[in-house]
């Protein structure tokens, strides 16, 4: 699948060949109407105001994990992706060449996690997340997408869930997941379609499909903390959205549409999810506004708050605490999303001996290096994600120098972009949710 | 059928059943349900471990089962549950199973007119639709939407014609969905095809389809609208006339269309799940005029009433004169009637039901920890440990209450039939 | 000479503050209305208190991290702007103009002082434009447009300067500074030199975001 492994690192090289046969069927007229068209139905005041308001004066390069693990390399810098892609745009009048079109799909949908820290750094706050998506947006117009994240887009369209699971794969790994942990707890249930239950329990495609031991402990934590709770059987269960980053708004909003509107059925009175950021972005600050919902219409609480939640109003008790040292990686998506960060290290400093601090932390955290769908690309980017977060493996070895053994991330993503990080520099560090740290340690 | 007629509706309170006793009689008791008559209470009960039934009134099946769920009771008051007997699944209607077995079946809905019985199926990877235990004759590589007809003759859902391959967008971008309805596909494909209609004389179908990935339209019977928009929702049927409305996202907005044509002038930030009165000459949606402000809007015309958070539930008086619906503003839930908002918070509010005559609206209410009915905005002085939705006796003179009791009657499931003229009026 | 002097003094004086302030409105007024068809979460998640909370934290010398990570740029950006507006602002000769033409006058900078600022915007300049040379980054960003740009703002202080000092050809520094000055003027609301009022805009509304909705800081 992969064309050519990059050589030079002065230009994106496309590694991805449903990009380049995407491209071929696109004359340059065809380009440039629909990145005209793109502009001048959706590029507002703020894309505007971005793109006239950036001085260039690099304050953002430093904060980008790509730039600095790519030896400073300035086409990583945040603002050089932008002149990249909307800067040849706008430039060209949309009249760009189907390289530069390729090129701009593989920087947004590659180089950039969407994680926001850039806007940190930004004196005037510049969203270049926004304005990456805005990209991604005219390469799904285009019909110019990566493969696998266009087949995880697919499979929302299709299934509204991320993985293809069908609606009775999903009911039976719930009951397969109840009976297992019946065997430990013999009244544990997994109540499906509850009505009228507290808590609507959801999580995100691939935890049925590759790890349903985190639908397990989550039961039972319900369950020992005695939470009235449910989750559904029918296909509002996934929460993840791919469609978010591939472009495709009006199939992000129909997710959205079908994940609240079965929780709203059930008139439970809030959606708790599972430890992902993506989908918690997803779901409280994006989907939502697509709908029209300011906020979304039932209360979200990301699994971090919750077990915060839980420690605090003694629903649940810890045993014995985690004796090994650990260190905390801070997910974008629920940090700079929602900071809960402070929340994360309370339920650690509730569970854990030793908690030795990441720097930077919290809110300068830098990414996984996998969030934004960059892992969602697929094995074609594998190494250029890997290799290009190499300032993520120095803050994983800085921590185990001080004697951090394990590396909690409360995020599905960050679990995935972490263990190649750590695989490829081989970090002896082990990676955990919280989950896996509450379960071992509460009173059960 | 046993017509609501002919129901009980004799005044007074009725002890059902005694749920404290269930949880001595067995291992555990689920959560209960209760038939729409107020007659009858169940709850899937565990005998011992892997072995399970349905308790009603106290009385289990006599055919136990490895695994029960998605227990409900059908409009005309039977017990159905989901059932599996050594890894093969099917329906219990009362305890009787169906005749078929599959590997797997779920969705389980119910007509309204009749209470036929519909359930997607899956029988070696080929899913497929069962309708009163008959499944369709073929089945389909998969299947979502599952959409049962008012009448309960049709049974239709949203199915893949085309086997895909991990990764192959290409193919998929080609069409490889479609609609099936009694188990025979459309023609066409689609990208994708979702919720669907099925028109009264069980004639026509509609569904929203995508048929490129920026194009969504409404399709009726293998037909697709001339018109293309870049999003859609839900079409439905007018129940007079047969034409087909949806709402559908244009430069501007939402807005309604008919046939494939613009049909209301308004756009609003979101318009979804519209009605229509039953003579089919009035229809009403949930929409947000501007961004975060969600109402009703009745032919085009959004009532004055704003809600912060969300509407939901709007229905059509019997008389079709009067639309209520429940809204959420300020985290706090509230009935309205024609535009105006009752003054009452609630925690929690259940769908609104509407006398024979549309003078009172009854709502199954959360405060404070209880459960209540509440017509027009009054609470009935009888406090719930848990409720089901009131239903009103046809003439309009009696309102059916039923829930599981506080203080003395804790536990205890009672069925109330209260004379209408001594609740609170409007 | 005296011609264009008059000119300088008079038409191109009023034209380039109408064309400064009408272009300001213009800029701001276009936007909000662009804004409330196409942005209203811009006013949707607008909140008064993350918004000042954000504009303090980044008008505030090393008030950020950003800031604080690169504190020789933060130090020249800062003494660049506080000079750039003060000078022209508090100039005794600026003030004086005002005085004859509308008998209006505000508290003025010492000669001294004035030249200082003026050397210091010099010099910023100087070290922008080297910035831009040889940082490779901000190298890679710059377009023609940012070397000129730095150009134009030097301009009117490298001629006041000169015309303050009364070096030889002062005369003709007096005349390009208003010259050089009134275009500079005349460009600010059309060229990126507009995030002089695009600032507060940017910045609230990324307050506001990071601030009521996410609870997270941005500095």
């Amino acid at each position: 699948m992969a064309i050519a492994e990059p050589k030079s690192n002065d230009k994106p090289i496309v590694l991805d060949d449903a990009i380049i046969e995407g491209a071929e069927k696109l004359s340059e007229e065809d380009i440039a109407r629909v990145i005209n068209d793109m502009i001048k139905t959706e590029g507002g005041a703020r894309f505007k105001a971005y793109l006239n308001t950036c001085m260039s004066c690099g304050y953002c390069s430093e904060a980008c994990h790509f730039y600095l693990s790519n030896d400073k390399e300035p086409r990583f810098a945040p603002a050089a992706k932008v002149k990249q892609t909307l800067g040849e745009f706008t430039k060209k009048k949309g009249r760009v060449s189907r390289e530069t079109l390729m090129q701009a799909c593989e920087i947004a949908f590659t180089e950039c996690n969407l994680c926001r820290r850039c806007m940190m750094y930004c004196p005037f706050g510049i969203d270049i997340a926004f304005l990456m998506l805005f990209v991604r947006r005219v390469c799904h117009k285009l019909g110019v997408v990566p493969r696998y994240i266009q087949d995880t887009a697919h499979s929302h369209s299709a299934t509204m869930n991320q993985m293809w699971v069908q609606e009775d794969e999903w009911i039976d790994t719930l009951q397969w997941q109840e009976d297992e942990a019946k065997d430990e707890f013999p009244d544990l249930r997994i109540p499906i379609e509850k009505e009228g239950a507290d808590v609507y329990y959801s999580v995100i495609g691939p935890e049925p499909k590759f790890r349903a031991q985190l639908i397990y402990q989550a039961a039972v934590l319900m369950h020992v903390a005695k939470i009235d709770w449910t989750m559904t059987s029918s296909p509002g269960w996934d929460n993840s959205d791919m469609c978010m980053y591939t472009g495709d708004l009006e199939m992000t909003a129909r997710l959205k549409k079908v994940h609240f509107e079965s929780a709203l059925r059930l008139r439970n009175k809030r959606i708790v999810m599972g430890e992902c950021g993506h989908a918690f972005r997803s779901v409280y600050d994006v989907g939502n506004r697509f709908l029209g919902w300011k906020m979304p219409p039932i209360e979200v609480v990301h699994a971090v708050a919750f077990y915060d939640e839980l420690l605090r109003e003694n629903r649940i008790k810890i045993a014995q605490k985690f004796d090994r040292p650990v260190t905390f990686h801070d997910p974008c998506n629920i940090v700079r999303g929602q900071g809960l960060h402070e929340k994360a290290r309370n339920v650690i400093r509730q569970t854990c001996e030793t908690f030795i601090e990441m720097e930077p932390n919290r809110e300068h955290n830098f990414c996984c290096s996998a969030g934004g769908g960059v892992i969602n690309c697929g094995p074609p980017y594998k190494n250029k994600r890997v290799e290009s977060n190499r300032v993520k493996a120095d803050q994983l070895i800085a921590a185990r120098e001080k004697g951090a053994e394990i590396l909690i991330a409360p995020c599905h993503n960050c679990h995935g972009g972490l263990e190649d990080i750590i695989h490829h520099y081989k970090i002896d560090i082990e990676i955990k949710f919280l989950i896996d740290i509450l379960f071992d340690c509460m009173e059960k | 059928m046993k017509s609501i007629e002919d129901w009980d509706w004799a005044p007074g309170k009725k002890i059902v059943a005694d749920m404290n006793q269930w949880q001595s009689d067995y291992e555990a008791a689920e959560e209960p349900y209760v038939s729409p008559d107020g007659e009858r209470i169940a709850a899937i009960v565990k005998i011992e471990e892997e072995t399970y039934t349905v308790c009603v009134n106290g009385t289990p099946w006599e055919r136990t089962f490895d695994k029960v769920w998605s227990l409900r009771f059908s409009p005309d008051n039977r017990a159905v549950a989901l059932v599996s007997d050594t890894a093969e699944w099917s329906v219990a209607v009362d305890g009787a199973t169906w005749e078929n077995w599959f590997e797997f079946v779920w969705n389980m809905q119910f007509s309204r007119e009749n209470g036929s019985i519909a359930v997607a199926a899956q029988n070696a990877r080929s899913y497929f639709a069962v309708l009163d235990d008959a499944p369709w004759e073929s089945g389909f590589p998969s299947m979502n939407n599952l959409t049962v007809s008012k009448s309960g003759k049709t049974s239709a859902a949203a199915i893949q014609t085309i086997p895909l391959k991990e990764g192959d967008i290409f193919e998929f971008q080609k069409g490889c969905f479609s609609v099936a309805v009694n188990g025979v596909a459309w023609k066409n494909t689609f990208i994708n095809a979702w919720e669907i209609d099925i028109n009264p004389e069980d004639r026509l179908v509609a569904a929203e389809v995508r048929h490129t990935l920026y194009d969504y339209t409404i399709a009726i019977n293998d037909e697709v609208w001339p018109t293309s928009f870049s999003a859609v929702w839900r079409p439905r049927f007018n129940p007079v006339d047969n034409s087909v409305t949806a709402p559908v996202k244009v430069a501007g907005g939402w807005s309604l269309a008919k046939d494939g044509e613009l049909f209301w002038n308004g756009r609003y930030s979101q318009l979804w799940h519209h009605f229509y009165s039953s003579d089919g000459k009035k229809i009403a949606a949930i929409v947000a005029p501007q961004f975060g402000k969600w109402t009703v809007a009745e032919n085009d015309k959004a009532w004055d009433l704003r809600f912060n958070e969300v509407v939901m539930d709007p229905v059509y008086s019997p008389d079709n004169r009067h639309i209520a619906c429940t809204g959420k503003a300020d985290g706090k839930w509230y009935v309205a009637l024609d535009g105006k908002a009752w003054p009452t918070p609630y925690d929690r509010v259940w769908a609104p039901v509407f006398s024979p005559g549309g003078d009172l609206v009854a709502t199954k209410v959360e405060i404070g920890g209880k459960y209540a009915i509440a017509v027009n905005d009054k609470l009935i002085d009888i406090p719930f440990a848990n409720a089901w939705d009131p239903v009103f006796s046809p003439d309009g003179s009696k309102l059916l209450v039923k829930g599981i009791g506080t203080g003395e009657d804790e536990g205890k499931y009672c069925r109330h039939i209260l004379k209408t003229d001594t609740l609170p009026r409007r | 000479m005296y011609d264009i002097y008059a000119l300088a003094r008079g038409p191109f004086a009023w034209g380039a503050f109408i064309i400064f302030f009408g272009g300001i409105i213009y800029r701001l007024v276009t936007t909000v209305m662009e804004a409330r068809k196409k942005d209203h979460v811009v006013f949707d998640y607008f909140s008064p208190y993350y918004a000042m909370r954000s504009m303090l934290h980044w008008i505030v010398p090393f008030g950020s991290t950003s800031m604080r990570r690169q504190p020789v740029l933060t130090i020249v950006t800062f003494a660049f702007h506080i000079c750039l507006i003060g000078v022209p602002l508090f100039l005794f000769a600026h003030v004086i103009l005002v005085k004859e033409s509308f008998d209006i006058s505000w508290w003025t900078l010492s000669g001294m002082a004035a030249q200082v600022m003026s050397l210091i915007v010099i010099l910023s300049c100087v070290y922008f434009f080297i910035r831009r040379l040889v940082q490779p980054d901000v190298r890679y960003l710059s377009a023609t447009t940012d070397y000129l740009m730095i150009l134009l703002v030097a301009a009117p202080f490298i001629t006041g300067f000169w015309a303050a000092r009364a070096w030889a050809g002062f005369e003709v520094a007096t005349l390009l500074h208003m010259l050089s000055g009134e275009l500079l003027l005349a460009l600010i609301p059309f060229t990126k030199l507009s995030h002089m009022f695009f600032f507060p805009l940017t910045r609230a509304y990324a307050g506001s975001e990071f601030g009521a909705v996410r609870h997270a800081k941005d500095w």
